[in-house]
């Protein structure tokens, strides 16, 4: 500034990677001008394991220990597109029951994952009561997991052509006394929080995205469609048993941090319905098909997306023959949600910005792999 | 304002109902029958020898590559006591690499192996980690 003959200059802020609430080892360096993010630039890659690399020297039936380990908050929605594409590759046909189970607990999963972002959103906010309430509501998913998968956390339940167990005997029980309690444990969270001024405030209107620009980074799940694109691959590319079940896609129109946490609510709702119905429907049958007992697909690749609670997850799997996988390939939807954080940010206030980043709701897991 | 004191309502609420922690360690959870926690051994009481026969086909698909098995001849196939004719020698599980995913469960082909409900695993040093096992090998099964 020439005439005012005082010089400024951008300040670097770096925040992370052990900042708690970069949710995992996150760092961003961020370009402030006064109060005003001007750039963030985001450093990932704390938390890399290979797992791509780590899968092309596992079998094919192990893969799946190594998926439930990326986005670890929904692990049963990550088993779903791989064993989806080995069927694929392999062309074994997955019975109802089987279907109706893995659509059961991945429903369920993304209440557990949306939960989870409900509490460290509202954390993020300055709220740390919200946290309680959903973990304790979680912590009810988890025990139904646990039963029925043995893990709280990681499953490895998903096989190719069914599921590794059926339902314990006392799984409809457990389910009729587990849909009440998370039912109310949503309006008990909507209380707590949708109508809370001071989060309003803090939330309505910023980290604004446009649709087009939303598109253009190639968002998907929940934060696409709280810019108001109507795109959920279980009803657009349905898989599974989806097209059988009832469910809305909701949608907002802003695009901003409290569109984004409105919308994971609805979606819990929706998710509810959904658990509802595969009660209702639940075959009786087999939960494991016929499978050979080597498993060594044709020479081939496939891709399979599925609809993760961050967006796509996809599977891209390459077989040239043999007992283990050429290349697994990881459609994360974290890491391309991420990329959109820095339009999100600019022109934000610093203090806003560990909220924008809660309400892409990332795992680092995911996004390093 | 309304918003805030709809939150206050629901938080008062709770002052009416049953908590819901449990007070590990005094209380212990109630864990399903399938919780699955380090994998053990399982005893077979009728011959009274593991029903393992060190195979390693758990030891080649582990993902992590924790187990470590060997294989003897077994000396109570002379007297006839056994029918197995190998048995396992040496088990080893490195508890501290085990990711509790239940493969080698899944393919053991004598079902000689199963997860526990044991999940404690924190410890003063890494050899105490190691020694867990003894602890959790060889449970029961069977028997007269
Ligand atoms: S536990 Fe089962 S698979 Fe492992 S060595 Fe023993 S018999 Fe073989
Ligand atoms: S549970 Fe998994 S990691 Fe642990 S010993 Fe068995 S196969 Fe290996």
């Amino acid at each position: 500034m020439a005439e005012s003959r005082l010089e400024t200059v951008d300040m670097f802020i770096n925040m992370g990677p052990q900042h708690p609430s970069t949710h995992g080892v996150f760092r961003m360096v961020l370009t402030i001008d006064g109060e005003q993010i001007v750039d963030m630039k985001p450093h990932i890659g704390y938390l890399h394991r290979g797992v791509e690399k780590l899968a092309e020297g596992l079998r094919y039936r192990e893969v799946t220990v190594l998926l439930d380990r990326t986005d670890y908050l929904a692990a049963l929605n990550n088993e779903l597109p791989y064993v989806m594409a080995l069927e694929k590759l392999l062309d074994v046909k997955v019975p109802e029951r089987a279907e109706y189970i893995r659509v059961l607990v991945c429903e369920l999963n993304r209440i557990a994952s949306h939960l989870m972002f409900y509490g460290a959103f509202g954390a993020d906010a300055g709220a740390t009561t919200p946290f309680m309430y959903a973990f304790r509501d979680r912590e009810e998913i988890q025990h139904f997991f646990e039963a029925v998968t043995g893990g709280r956390l990681m499953h490895n339940y998903f096989r190719v052509g069914g599921v590794r167990y059926d339902l314990p005997e006392d799984w409809r029980e457990r389910l009729t006394k587990l849909i009440p309690h998370l039912r109310k444990g949503i309006v008990d969270c909507e209380r707590l929080l949708s109508d809370n001024e001071i989060f309003l405030n803090r939330t309505i209107g910023v980290g604004q995205i446009s649709a087009a620009d939303a598109i253009d980074y190639g968002l998907t799940g929940p934060n696409l469609r709280a810019c108001g694109v109507r795109l959920d691959l279980r009803r657009d590319q349905p898989y599974s048993v989806y097209p059988k079940l009832e469910f809305d896609v909701p949608t907002r129109s802003r695009g901003d941090c409290y569109d984004r946490y409105l919308l994971r609510v609805e979606e819990m709702r929706q998710s509810l319905r959904i658990v509802e119905q595969c009660l209702e429907q639940m075959p009786d049958g087999p939960s494991l098909g016929e499978v050979p007992r080597v498993i060594r697909p044709k020479e081939g690749e496939v891709y399979v997306g599925t609809e993760n609670p961050r967006g796509e997850y996809g599977i891209y799997l390459v077989s040239r023959g043999g007992d283990y996988p050429y290349r697994v390939k990881v459609r994360a939807p974290s890491f391309c949600n991420l990329m959109a954080l820095n339009e999100m940010m600019r022109g934000c206030y610093i203090a806003d910005c560990v909220l924008i980043l809660g309400s892409i709701d990332i795992v680092l897991g995911e996004v390093d792999r | 304002m309304l918003g805030m004191l709809k939150g206050l309502m629901t938080t008062m609420q709770s002052h009416f109902r049953k908590p819901v922690t449990i007070q590990y360690p005094d209380e212990r959870p109630d864990l399903p029958p399938r919780y699955a926690g380090f994998p053990g051994l399982i005893w077979d009481a009728n011959v009274g020898e593991p029903f393992c026969t060190g195979c390693q086909v758990c030891a080649r698909f582990c993902p992590t590559q924790c187990i470590y098995v060997t294989m003897k001849d077994n000396p109570k196939v002379g007297d006839g006591t056994s029918k197995r004719r190998k048995i396992v020698d040496e088990f080893e599980l490195n508890v501290s690499c085990c990711t509790q995913c239940a493969v080698c469960v899944e393919v053991c082909n004598f079902d000689a192996i199963e997860m526990t409900h044991t999940f404690e695993m924190a410890s003063y040093s890494r050899e105490q980690v190691m020694n867990l096992q003894d602890m959790l090998s060889m449970k029961e099964k069977g028997g007269p």
